[in-house]
């Protein structure tokens, strides 16, 4: 859905290229939708080709356990099976939370679970939330032409650089999303004709706003549901802030021969290829005779928002708090990508920045980069941080031009030196 | 002369050739190094001087006394002739440290008479109005794609070459004007004219109207660039166009015949095609030499499936205007490379992209001994940047075995400054440069080609990873499975470490250019399996590569995940 408001925006690129299309050119979100539900199922049909021929018994059934050893599946229309074996992972992942004491919200809104089900375009949005779901949900919504609002309690994409985090914001409101910080909802209603009627609080003013939307999408966070899995039953620890379940480096729980992996896991970073290298090294150490722990270090995301963000390492704090200001040396840039130029984009936000030692050779700390295609930009400079890359070799490598990610080779102007990190010409 | 050298107070070293026994023999050297048969002849500060005459010359205009304080013996500190990539980097840099800096470009006319301002070949006629062309073409696929994701516009949307030339011309002019005044601001001297060795530490700079002006400096950067070559065959150069004239061409191609096979002939062809004109190739032999050979064949494929015809082994031998126009209509006889088979078509425009050749030829280099190579004219140079005369230098595409690349003349131009004038003595690191062909189909590497590899490190001790990925904007929008193709190369005796990165898909440069930081870290295969992927991107297939070429398994995707 991301790429479908990207096109949108080359739609609005394209005349200024020479190619005659009529604007403002409308979007069929049926049809989107259709579209993305039917690879989706065709991914899912993969899935249990794959599983088919590897003989990997498939069941649909929830299911929870009897005993360490021992687990019982529901089916959907009730049929129990009972399920025994030697090693027993648990990857059950997480599911959208609904917000506590918000009156309507499970009535009324809708999360990321359903906004890429509904067959329906969902109109005049309000997304509630500041987590990266909210701002890549909200994101896509203006870029589809949708009238979306956020509503923040406090600071956007917790956890994430906050600096790059409101270039993120910066961008997304000065491209039609509305912003509403320091605000938390209170109520949620249905009227007459079907909108939805919100209430919140401004947390700054202290006074009530409201505003009438066609639908809600909560996006303030996701939790596992773990407490269906009967976990006590089979000894195994959960953390009691999050229900997460609690592991060692091997993704083994309290009870030896039971493992955890992906978002269900305390403390690990909620990405899918994450959960895929662990599932994958935990069976081969169970099964490979390998002894390969999982590294969680120095795992790099993008963030998918109309203007994305790529990053790998430590946040600017993170590498502060870390090492003391007096060692951290943080090299930046804002650059103009070259698609830009010819249809006059706006590249306010388009800004790069390597946190790395002080001291020689300045080993990178941290890779942040705020631009089209931050996912491909991120991606080989992660292998290079995963390798010790210093700051030296990374201005040793010679650029690729034109385009945006050499701008990361090049960046001379250190945070320090106070000059103006304006990228200017060749 | 030792009188007026006393009165100024300066100690001279004198040796009176009446007082040695082999004052002849030298006398036969000086002749020979400075054209003079008589004494005194005086050098001051390494610099020949002259006799008397010329002495008491240089006195009264002041040049002598100029040359007798080393720092102000010439007019400039450095003088770059050529204001491109390199020489522009360089110049800059020059300043940057405090010397006295004058650049001089000029532009030759195409044979088609076009012309174009301040910045060399990247910013006027190659990368960046490339790249921008490239991108045009792009959004036609993207137009397309777009009514998959729900987007709904019903017209075959056509596309108007000449309001993108203007866009995209009055972006270049933009940069153009910024880089004059970036010279300014750094207190650079810039003549638009053509520069070309007189005698030692001396140039002649000739404007467009003619008028001589002459400019000494202790050193120089040559830094002149190249031209695109022509056939050779009538009609070429008056009918012919090329990557000089295509990016400002005031009208539309129409049906374009390239010949050539270089990444400059792909991409044109590319961008052509994806205009939705008529676009054949000519290859006289195998496309991108000197590129790795597998991935050239995927791009030229992918070309081929999406509407560029490939005319293959066929040499251009005349080129006949059958018609005046804008475009016109132009005949061209070619003949097979392998037999006697001949073929005649009818195009609009015949775009020549066969080579580049140094623009070395004809800027007095004979005059003052610099040593180039009398077939590629390129100029050999040490690894320093130096030619075999010690105060001339080169940098950038007249490189003798260096990559055409605008960022190693950037990057080799700001580094020679710094030796020069700023005591560093950092080198230019030419090892594993990255690159990206920028086809419709585009293609990134750094390091070594499979071939070369084998050849280097032999097949034995070589493992190739490969897999065909299907990226996930492509899904949706109903674009070909298998296709897009990504491969590591590593040498099994160091640790599986990555000598060759190839991949062909969309956005290629952006995803190449992390891997080739890694790869100057030492890059191994361990280390890529070790990264996490970001998901969803191409790039993510790096981290997850498992099939050798070796094993001979299939790497055809099934259509998910």
């Amino acid at each position: 859905m991301h790429q479908a408001a990207l096109l949108g925006g080359l739609i609005r690129d394209a005349p200024h290229y020479g190619w005659e299309v009529a604007q403002p050119v409308p979007h069929d979100w049926r049809k989107m939708a259709e579209a993305v539900q039917n690879h989706v199922k065709s991914l899912n049909w993969g899935h249990r080709v794959q599983l088919h021929d590897r003989k990997v018994k498939y069941f649909n059934v929830k299911a929870g356990f009897v005993d360490e050893h021992t687990v019982r599946g529901v089916a959907k229309g009730g049929k129990e099976i009972l399920l025994s074996a030697d090693h027993i992972v648990i990857a059950t992942g997480g599911r959208p939370r609904y917000p506590a004491h918000v009156e309507g919200a499970l009535e009324y809104g809708i999360t990321s679970d359903d906004i890429f089900w509904l067959k329906e375009s969902p109109g005049k949005t309000l997304v509630v939330g500041a987590s990266y779901v909210a701002l890549e949900c909200a994101g896509f919504l203006t870029g589809l032409g949708l009238d979306t609002t956020v509503m923040m309690r406090s600071i956007p994409l917790r956890g994430f650089d906050q600096q790059m985090s409101s270039l993120v914001t910066e961008h997304m409101a000065s491209h039609g999303t509305r912003f509403l910080r320091g605000c938390t909802p209170s109520q949620v209603r249905r009227l007459p004709d079907g909108q939805l009627q919100v209430t919140w609080e401004d947390c700054t003013t202290g006074k009530e706003g409201t505003g009438t939307f066609s639908t809600v999408l909560w996006a303030v966070g996701r939790v596992p549901d773990t407490r269906s899995l009967n976990l006590e039953k089979a000894g195994v620890d959960t953390s009691p802030n999050t229900q997460k379940i609690l592991v060692d480096s091997r993704e083994a729980t309290s009870v030896p021969h039971i493992y955890a992996i992906g978002d269900v896991v305390e403390g690990r970073p909620e990405l899918t290829p994450t959960a895929v290298m662990a599932g994958r090294l935990l069976a081969q150490r169970l099964f490979g005779g390998s002894s390969a722990l999982m590294d969680y270090d120095k795992v790099p995301t993008t963030v998918f928002t109309p203007l994305e963000y790529g990053c790998v390492g430590l946040s600017e704090e993170e590498a502060v708090a870390r090492h003391g200001q007096e060692r951290v040396e943080v090299y930046h840039a804002h650059y103009k990508p070259l698609e830009f130029t010819v249809p006059g984009r706006d590249a306010s936000q388009c800004y790069v920045k390597m946190v790395c030692l002080r001291e020689p050779p300045q080993l990178v700390l941290g890779l942040h980069f705020l631009g089209p295609n931050a996912g491909e930009v991120t991606q080989g400079f992660a292998v290079g941080i995963k390798c010790g890359v210093s700051y030296v070799q990374v201005m040793q490598t010679v650029g690729i031009h034109p385009t945006c990610s050499e701008e990361v080779v090049k960046l001379r102007i250190s945070k320090r030196s106070g000059l103006d990190p304006t990228v200017t010409g060749c | 002369v030792k009188e007026l050298f006393s009165s100024l107070g300066t100690e001279c070293y004198v040796l009176e050739l009446d007082q040695v026994d082999d004052g002849a023999k030298i006398q036969e050297v000086l002749l020979e190094i400075t054209n003079q048969k008589t004494v005194p002849n005086i050098f001051v500060n390494k610099v020949h001087v002259g006799g008397c005459d010329q002495t008491f010359q240089a006195y009264q205009s002041g040049l002598l006394q100029k040359l007798l304080h080393e720092d102000s013996a010439y007019d400039y500190d450095l003088i770059v002739i050529g204001g491109g990539s390199g020489g522009l980097s360089c110049a800059k840099e020059a300043a940057i440290l405090g010397k006295k800096v004058m650049v001089l470009d000029f532009v030759v006319p195409s044979p088609q008479g076009t012309c174009w301002g301040l910045g060399g070949t990247c910013v006027n006629v190659g990368c960046i109005p490339k790249k921008l062309m490239h991108q045009a073409a792009l959004l036609g696929q993207a137009l397309h794609d777009s009514r998959k994701f729900g987007w709904e516009y019903n017209q075959q949307v056509k596309h108007n070459w000449e309001t993108m030339t203007k866009a995209i011309q009055n972006h270049i002019r933009s940069l153009n004007f910024g880089y004059g005044l970036s010279l300014r601001e750094k207190a650079v001297a810039y003549v638009n004219s053509y520069g070309e060795f007189v005698e030692h530490h001396k140039i002649k700079a000739t404007n467009k109207n003619g008028q001589e002006t002459y400019y000494t400096a202790a050193q120089f950067v040559i830094a002149t660039g190249e031209r695109p070559r022509y056939l050779g065959i009538q009609g070429d150069k008056e009918y012919c166009i090329t990557s000089d004239d295509l990016f400002s061409l005031p009208y539309c191609p129409g049906k374009t015949l390239v010949v050539g096979a270089s990444y400059v002939a792909l991409e044109c062809a590319g961008f052509l095609a994806g205009f939705g004109l008529d676009v054949t190739v000519m290859v006289r032999s195998i496309l991108l030499r000197g590129f790795d050979q597998e991935m050239a064949e995927k791009v030229g494929s992918y070309m081929e499936q999406h509407g560029v015809r490939f005319l293959w082994k066929f040499i251009p031998v005349m080129v006949q205007q059958l018609e005046k126009g804008s475009p016109g209509k132009l005949k061209v006889l070619a003949k097979s490379t392998e037999g006697t088979e001949t073929i005649e078509e009818v195009y609009n425009t015949v775009l020549l992209a066969i080579g580049r050749d140094s623009c070395t030829r004809k800027i007095g280099l004979e005059k003052i001994g610099v040593k180039i190579n009398e077939k590629s004219g390129k100029i050999p140079v040490n690894d320093v940047e130096q030619t075999n005369v010690p105060y001339v230098y080169a940098v950038g595409d007249i490189l003798e075995g260096k990559p055409e690349l605008t960022p190693v003349a950037v990057q080799s131009g700001k580094l020679l400054a710094r030796r020069l004038f700023g005591a560093s003595l950092e080198k230019c690191d030419y090892i594993n440069v990255p690159t990206t062909v920028f086809t419709p189909l585009e293609y990134g590497c750094c390091g070594l080609s499979e071939e070369k590899a084998i050849e280097i490190y032999k097949k034995e001790n070589l493992e190739i990873y490969h897999t065909l990925f299907w990226p996930l904007e492509w899904t949706v929008a109903g674009r070909e499975n298998n296709t897009c193709y990504a491969k590591i190369i590593c040498n099994k005796f160091d640790h599986d470490r990555v000598i060759g990165f190839h991949i062909l898909g969309p956005n290629a440069g952006e995803v190449t250019q992390g891997f080739a930081a890694a790869m100057k870290c030492g890059l191994t295969k361990q280390l890529l399996d070790d990264t996490i992927g970001i998901h969803p991107t191409c790039g993510e297939v790096f981290t997850t590569l498992e099939i050798t070429k070796s094993s001979g398994l299939d790497i055809t995707q099934k259509g998910c995940g």
